[in-house]
């Protein structure tokens, strides 16, 4: 067997004598194949003892294989789910699992035990050929080509094939036309730079709804808040992926205002956007020793005395501040909407 | 096709054919007939009955990944049976006490039911996620095979890029599967996305309008997520994955070198029956491993989750692993690359990650044919290589899995920092500065490494291998005796292929192009250092001083 698997002639090689090698060295030094190695017979091809074992062994798996089929049918039936105990549903998985695995490894190393001890297991050799067709062939095929231009004539009659590669580039287009009402009419541009924060919408605590009054908001306390009417809206979500917010109390000294936002905070409750500036995670960790936002997606981190700019983290600009004061019965409300667009960047954010 | 049947032969006879037909293969007989009266199904039999496979523990990853592939299908079929991709809220009266009465999607609900109301349910989910987590774990190792071992190249290169394309289908089925169920987690993983998008200049804003059917979360994603999980990604994947089949064919799988093997033939067993038993089989182990991990170990436990809402977040979340080498690069960006361009937000600290990650893949896509080009090597090869014999691929390679390890290290900064009490800081930086120095030391290392490797194997080729025997010489000195290798052994050292760079010559027209110029740099670059296989005089050489010192 050695000699037939090494003697050169396949294609592959002799086609390869003919293309370049590159930077291959083709040395007359290099040592020889030295052939197959003699083949050894395995101890079942010896012994029909062993033989005889393997067979059981294999059969004796595809056996258990049944028993795990079987098992999951009846893991199925004597152990259903009972509604409102989560335990039962671990049983069934896990029962049913069982069984099916069972079933699937009898199968598996059965047939896999039966291919390596009891299968002629020498190994045979196959001659590759050339991945390229021969030359006759790829005569034909260039033929075929030739054949297909003459008769169509399409090199020759320039406007037919021009108008036709015209065509083909307009049919594709009203399919991407289509995609438009993808998302209803609006511009997308005016719906991210409002939220439903009005003058005088209160302030309400995330999710229930119920209005803040500012003197529960004690120093060093964060309310997670919603504006008032949220819950009842239809695109609740939506609003809220823009009107989140977050309320603290620092002490007033501690605030660096700057100019024109004097008048924002209320005795040192301020409220900023939760939504982050990077990519528009919630901004829901509150570190209240060094009264840092952290947001738990990739890390940024906002100073909340230096009106939340970004201390860490890929975001870059400062979670926009919500203007606040309280009403004539003490709750907290929005003076206004947020003076620019919350969440994350994007092209026509300032145009 | 030409099989050597020789070893069959050798092989003890049963002698089953000389006994009179049973009814069982009179059964056969007539069907196999009708069968191929009607579809001429013989020659595919005869072509490919016998077709070889080698043999190797590696050359199995591939396989892994298309087993587990099947039991996606399989398990995935089962669950559309009950999913109901819609995001119109319900209230949830399902069996899981804890969230009764929360309103939801309707979604997250039928994933509720499918866990909490459906026998089997819950583990099919599970066989589901585990082996999607498999399946792509086994491309990511069977493409580092192919890398490694050169088996990209000619005339592999097409079949590289299929590969390459199941590669990046299998994230986005990834993806979008993770998305389906519409919970806290995979909610904000959306939002990511939504951020992401938004963060493309020009048409970012448009494309994620239009990607949302209005402003995020919207009532449209899950159900075109789901359009696109199980019917336009998979049809994509299955015919990719049957044009990397038929090529697979075409081409013939490669070998290691042993003796025996050549470019011009290929060894191993035969499709029928050693192959399709082992293959078989070993699909039912994989199917069993999947199966056996799903009944015992939870995977994304969505009712703990609960629904999505844009407000609450838990610290810690975590993408599925596949995802995180996308999301270290959103971490690795420096506060502030964010500028303005007139009256137009860019955002570099999301553009930057995103043509980082693209290039990448890029890179990963190219780099056969940039190979074949700094060898202008034409041949077929079907030998694979050993990574240390071409040391320079190796430590691009090596590179670009560090380059890839950073990034996916950096998903879990701040489960790092916790778990090792630093800050996330500290991490973030040590991570960034990682990510441009790594690359070059483990180039460097795993070059030197795969030298060292070839030197080893010289030596060994040469002096064979010490044997622990100590004698005691007339001269009194002791020396340990070299055990030579046999001819077969010494031909797994030495039977690479030796390569000079290109040299940089005139073009036809008398002058030197700068493209030629940078080739033989690149040329250069890729060969330097190498190490010649051992030759036959050298081998020769050997003996005769062996020789001079035993007499
Ligand atoms: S979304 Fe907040 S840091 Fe990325």
């Amino acid at each position: 067997m050695a000699d037939q698997g090494t003697g050169s002639g396949t294609d592959v090689e002799k086609y390869d004598a003919a293309v370049p090698t590159g930077t291959g060295i083709v040395t007359s030094d290099r040592i020889e194949n030295p052939g197959f190695e003699p083949v050894r017979l395995r101890v079942s091809e010896l012994d029909p003892k062993k033989d005889k074992a393997n067979e059981r062994r294999v059969a004796l798996m595809f056996g258990l294989s049944m028993i795990g089929s079987a098992g999951a049918i009846a893991a199925y039936i004597i152990f259903p789910i009972v509604p409102g105990d989560p335990g039962s549903v671990r049983t069934n998985t896990f029962l049913l699992g069982l069984g099916l695995a069972l079933g699937l490894f009898g199968i598996g190393f059965g047939a896999v035990h039966w291919a390596k001890s009891l299968m002629d297991g020498h190994d045979l050799v196959e001659f590759r050929h050339g991945t390229r067709g021969s030359d006759a062939t790829r005569a034909k095929a260039a033929e075929v080509f030739h054949l297909g231009n003459k008769e169509s004539g399409i090199g020759r009659r320039h406007l037919i094939r021009n108008t036709l590669i015209g065509a083909l580039v307009f049919f594709p287009l009203p399919g991407i036309v289509v995609f438009r009402d993808l998302a209803p009419a609006a511009d997308p541009n005016q719906l991210l730079k409002f939220t439903m924060w009005k003058k005088g919408t209160r302030l309400t605590k995330d999710p229930s709804g119920v209005p803040i009054k500012a003197s529960d908001v004690t120093l060093g306390s964060v309310f997670h808040v919603i504006p008032d009417g949220l819950n009842d809206l239809p695109d609740k979500l939506e609003q809220k992926a823009k009107a989140a917010v977050l309320l603290m109390r620092l002490k007033p000294e501690d605030l660096h205002v700057s100019k024109g936002r004097e008048s924002w905070n209320y005795q040192g409750i301020i409220a900023y956007s939760k939504i982050c500036t990077h990519v528009g995670c919630p901004v829901a960790l509150y570190e209240q020793q060094t009264h840092h936002l952290l947001c738990p997606c990739h890390q940024s981190t906002f100073d909340i005395t230096h009106e939340a700019e970004v201390i860490f983290g890929p975001a870059n600009r400062p979670l926009p501040q919500l203007p606040i004061t309280i009403d004539s019965e003490g709750y907290l409300v929005a003076q206004s909407d947020f003076h620019e667009p919350v969440g994350p960047s994007f092209w026509e954010r300032k145009h | 096709m030409t099989v050597d049947t020789t070893a069959a032969a050798a092989a003890p006879a049963t002698g089953e054919s000389d006994l009179p037909p049973t009814t069982g293969t009179r059964v056969t007989n007539w069907a196999a007939n009708y069968i191929d009266e009607r579809t001429s199904i013989s020659g595919l039999v005869k072509e490919l009955g016998r077709k070889i496979f080698p043999d190797h523990w590696s050359f199995m990853l591939g396989e892994v990944a298309l087993y587990s592939f099947v039991v996606i299908l399989l398990s995935g079929t089962f669950l559309t049976f009950f999913f109901q991709p819609s995001m119109a809220v319900v209230t949830y009266n399902g069996s899981y006490a804890p969230l009764k009465g929360i309103q939801m999607s309707t979604a997250l609900s039928s994933t509720l039911n499918i866990s909490f109301d459906v026998r089997g349910g819950l583990l099919l989910r599970q066989v589901h996620h585990w082996a999607a987590l498999l399946f792509i774990a086994a491309i990511g190792l069977h493409m580092l095979r192919i890398y490694f071992t050169g088996a990209f190249r000619k005339p592999r290169e097409i079949n590289w890029i299929i590969g390459f394309v199941l590669f990046i289908l299998a994230l986005a089925e990834g993806f979008t599967g993770y998305s389906l169920p519409d919970d806290l987690l995979s909610g904000n993983g959306l939002r990511i996305i939504n951020g992401m998008v938004e963060g493309i200049p020009v048409v970012g804003t448009w494309i994620d309008y239009l990607l949302f059917g209005g402003e995020f979360p919207g009532t449209a994603i899950i159900g075109r997520f789901y359009s696109l999980h199980i019917l336009l990604l998979p049809a994509i994947l299955v015919a990719a994955l049957g044009a990397h089949m038929v090529l697979l064919i075409v081409n013939k799988h490669t070998q290691f070198a042993g003796p025996g093997r050549t470019e011009g033939n290929v060894v191993g067993s035969p499709i029928m029956p050693v192959f399709a038993a082992k293959a078989g089989g070993f699909f039912f182990i994989i199917f069993g491993v999947i199966m056996l991990t799903a009944s015992f170990v939870t995977i994304n436990p969505v009712w703990l989750y609960g629904p999505y809402d844009p407000s609450p977040i838990s610290a810690g979340t975590q993408p599925d692993w596949y995802i995180g080498f996308a999301d270290g690069a959103l971490r690795l960006v420096p506060p502030h690359w964010e500028f303005m361009l007139g009256p137009y937000t860019v955002s570099m600290n999301i553009i930057i990650p995103i043509l980082v990650l693209l290039v990448l893949l890029a890179l990963v896509a190219a780099y056969p044919f940039f190979e074949a080009w700094v060898t202008g090597d034409k041949r077929e090869h079907h030998i694979a290589d050993r990574p240390r014999n071409a040391p320079t691929r190796t430590a691009i390679g090596a590179a670009g899995v560090t380059f890839y390890g950073v990034l996916w290290a950096a998903a879990s900064s701040d489960l790092i920092a916790t778990h090792f009490m630093l800050t996330v800081e500290s991490v973030i930086h040590v991570l960034q500065a990682l990510l441009i120095v790594g690359p070059f030391i483990s180039y460097h290392v795993a070059k030197r490494i795969c030298i060292a490797l070839q030197k080893k194997d010289r030596e060994v080729a040469l002096h064979g291998f010490e044997s622990g025997r100590i004698v005691r010489l007339p001269g009194g000195e002791y020396v340990e005796v070299h055990e030579q290798l046999s001819d077969y052994e010494r031909w797994k050292l030495v039977s690479f292929d030796d390569n000079a760079p290109i040299m940089l010559r005139p073009n036809k027209d008398g002058k030197i192009t700068a493209g030629a110029r940078l080739r033989a740099r690149a040329s250069n670059w890729f060969f330097e250092d190498r190490i010649a296989p051992v030759s036959l005089t050298e081998i020769e050489q050997q003996h005769h001083e062996h020789a001079a010192v035993e007499s």
